[in-house]
């Protein structure tokens, strides 16, 4: 009896011991959904209707992965988790993929067995605070209570921009950005701190948006772009050439418009190789050859994505600013698809 | 039923190893072997497992990021913190913050619980009533929302600094925190702690002093009154004579009241929360030990003429305390458990600092999950062997 039970905890452990080598493509597709995780509704890039419908620069990410795959960007379920266990949901594979704002750092990529996959958006932490707060710099905020998600960079920049300039700060913290809003809009603290867009996105849901203003300070520099599991690079790839595809498109003049006139009939080779006409870059990567087709008429190109949910959703213009293209004063820049 | 007689023949005594498995001594201490074994190796394999999975992960293990510094700032902390420090600082700083959540909530809910017990047991019909409203409101509501209800209901209300409430006498209140004068140490400090100290022990003294002649006399002594009017005269004469602190007094400057001590609103929130919820257990639990003392006892105590006072002290209480300890300790062990709670109005406790930002900013699941249960299995035990102590105590002695 005792050898039994020994046994079989023996051959449980042995069982146990090595986790099978990781085919993400091959679990999805036997699922038949895309398990991508989102934060807690953020207009902009992670929005929830009414109606229970996703929509944003992170979730067409999402939806654009889908269409690679299945041929349909409504493939997905959505995971809405908090900051603070993101991570931990990706490395114990309830999720696919992360597209929701997250920064690409050292420690983060070589430490906690992620693997980023590009930058898609490049933000800058900076500080929201009331206009009749009379305060104009982020330097006139030494002895301020500041409002920080936990979990995060932002939470890390703060307390470094403040010992830099040695002032003096209170943090109030929470894992849920709502509550942090809440008791900002409750004067429980001076100011807010996020990544500027997630600024101008949280303003533009207030009841009153030109009471409250964005300092002009930028405090960090946020890299922020999906995240896949480390040690499955062919999964990897996928994601990283379906955000790469979605840039190069804009870069070629392909639209969700114009993709099925341009595939039918490719104005140049580049075009062409995006497309699946030439080269076998999508059958390597075990997806359809004209994979990018399917993915451009669910959400259009990077530029189509970015009017849509962040020029004309959250009112941050593109032009000028580091997201614009790099043909275009911007540093969006993505390798040939070839 | 015929038995064999060669299966009831015992075992021939030349074959020593039958007869030792035949022994029950041998053989409980081989299943004992086998038991330890068989944990150890479960452990091994826990351990063994977690480690190969991690590795096959690309996630760091080990304990090393302890020394490395944290970088992120925390609220409210009672013992010294910078953003520099190691997330082993951080660490102790959780668990100075959880202790003094527990610490301040078992104190008040202890105090409030009594009052609310007796008033429970009172003949005044609105006492009564009103009580047991209280009661059987607040023990019936989840705890969580109590503390999210105080906390967004209440202390994120206040007004802001510049309208802060003046209480007077130094205390502020506004929705930044609680403001109080901090004592700051002067010359005579030394000496006032030791006539404190002398005051204490003297009263301690004369009681013991008295219960003794009491005993073996039967005369009785105002022990109590003379002893409070010890504890209390003798450090207010020693303040006046002596002046052994000065007071450092919080004041409006830029954003907020700077100086003196303060705490923050999801501490007031948290602490409201907890000692309310949980002085209605300890009510409850104070009626029904007061209630298990049969009626004879009290009529007994009548016919002997004892002042109310006494039959209260000496006939109820002790008797009392022998059914009220046992779930007051299982009561003082919730509150320190409840407190983690905390989290949800990011009060900056063990579970908020150490489970979720460290965890997150440093990604070190296990090794963190391990101590933050480390903590709270050892105060748990801690406190109920404590209890345990005073219990066996005040238990009936049996001759």
């Amino acid at each position: 009896m005792k050898k039994t039970i020994l046994t079989g905890a023996l051959l449980g452990a042995a069982a146990a011991l090595p986790a099978a080598a990781q085919d993400t493509l091959a679990t999805v597709k036997e699922r038949g959904m895309l398990n991508c995780q989102v934060g807690l509704p953020t207009p902009g890039f992670y929005a929830l209707a009414d109606d229970g419908t996703w929509s944003g620069m992170d979730v067409d990410m999402c939806r654009a992965v889908s269409a690679a795959i299945f041929g349909d960007p409504d493939m997905v379920e959505y995971q809405s988790v908090t900051s603070a266990v993101r991570f931990t949901a990706l490395a114990n594979a309830e999720s696919d993929m992360l597209s929701r704002t997250t920064t690409w750092t050292a420690v983060r990529d070589t430490q906690l067995g992620l693997d980023f996959t590009l930058v898609n958006f490049y933000d800058g932490q900076g500080f929201l605070v009331p206009v009749d707060s009379g305060i104009t710099s982020a330097l006139d905020l030494d002895g301020a209570t500041v409002c920080v998600l936990t979990g995060t960079t932002t939470e890390l920049n703060l307390a470094d921009y403040f010992r830099a300039n040695e002032m003096e700060f209170t943090p109030v913290t929470n894992e849920n950005v709502n509550v942090l809003v809440e008791t900002y809009l409750g004067g429980g603290c001076d100011a807010y701190t996020n990544d500027k867009s997630g600024l101008a996105a949280r303003r533009s849901a207030f009841p009153d948006p030109e009471a409250h203003v964005i300092l002009p300070e930028t405090v960090s520099k946020e890299p922020l772009g999906p995240v896949v599991r480390q040690g499955d690079d062919a999964w990897a790839n996928i994601v990283r050439w379906v955000g790469f595809g979605l840039i190069n498109a804009e870069e070629l003049g392909v639209t969700s418009e114009n993709v099925a006139e341009m595939a039918a009939n490719p104005p140049s080779p580049n075009v062409a190789r995006l497309l699946g006409a030439e080269g076998n870059i999508g059958e390597e990567m075990g997806l359809e050859p004209d994979f990018m087709v399917d993915v451009i008429s669910a959400v259009g190109n990077y530029g189509e994505m970015y009017e849509r949910h962040i020029e004309t959703g959250i009112g941050i213009p593109r032009a000028g600013s580091l997201n614009a293209m790099w043909t275009e004063g911007g540093i969006l820049y993505a390798p040939p698809f070839r | 039923m015929t038995i064999l007689p060669d299966q009831t023949r015992p075992p021939a005594p030349s074959r020593p190893a039958l007869k030792a498995l035949n022994d029950a001594r041998v053989r409980s201490a081989v299943i004992q072997a086998l038991t330890l074994l068989a944990v150890f190796v479960g452990l091994w394999w826990i351990v063994s497992n977690t480690v190969a999975n991690l590795a096959v992960r690309n996630m760091s293990a080990g304990f090393g990021f302890l020394d490395v510094s944290a970088g992120f700032g925390i609220g409210f902390t009672i013992i010294p913190y910078q953003e520099g420090d190691t997330y082993l600082r951080v660490f102790f700083v959780g668990i100075a913050n959880t202790l003094l959540v527990a610490i301040v909530s078992i104190v008040l809910a202890t105090v409030f619980g009594l009052i609310v017990g007796l008033a429970r047991l009172s003949d005044n019909w609105i006492i009564g009533v009103v009580a047991r409203s209280y009661i059987e409101i607040i023990r019936n509501t989840p705890l969580l929302l109590q503390i999210i209800a105080w906390y967004f209901g209440v202390f994120n209300l206040l007004p802001r600094p510049r309208d802060s409430i003046e209480l007077g006498a130094g205390f502020v209140l506004n929705n930044r925190g609680f403001y109080l004068p901090a004592p700051v140490a002067e010359a005579g400090l030394g000496a006032f702690l030791l006539l404190c100290g002398a005051a204490v022990a003297g009263a301690v003294g004369l009681y013991l002093w008295s219960n003794r002649r009491l005993e073996k006399t039967g005369q009785s002594f105002p022990a109590l009154r003379v002893g409070a009017a010890l504890v209390i005269g003798v450090p207010a004469l020693a303040y006046l004579a002596l002046a052994p602190v000065s007071w450092d007094m919080p004041e409006l400057q830029g954003f907020n009241f700077q100086g003196g001590t303060s705490v923050p609103p999801a501490f007031c929130a948290l602490i409201v929360a907890l000692s309310a919820y949980t002085s209605c257990f300890i009510a409850e639990i104070v009626r029904s030990g007061i209630q298990s003392v049969p009626k004879g006892q009290l009529e007994a105590a009548g016919a002997l003429n004892l002042p109310p006072n006494w039959t209260l002290r000496r006939v109820v209480m002790p008797q009392a305390m022998r059914v009220i300890i046992p779930p007051l300790i299982s009561q003082y062990l919730n509150v320190t458990k409840n407190s983690s709670l905390a989290i949800a109005i990011g009060f900056p406790d063990l579970v908020s600092v150490w489970m979720n930002t460290s965890l997150n900013q440093s990604g070190r699941a296990i090794p963190i999950v391990a101590m933050t249960m480390a903590f709270y299995c050892t105060v748990s035990l801690a406190v109920s062997a404590v209890m345990n102590v005073y219990n066996k105590r005040v238990q009936l002695q049996e001759r």
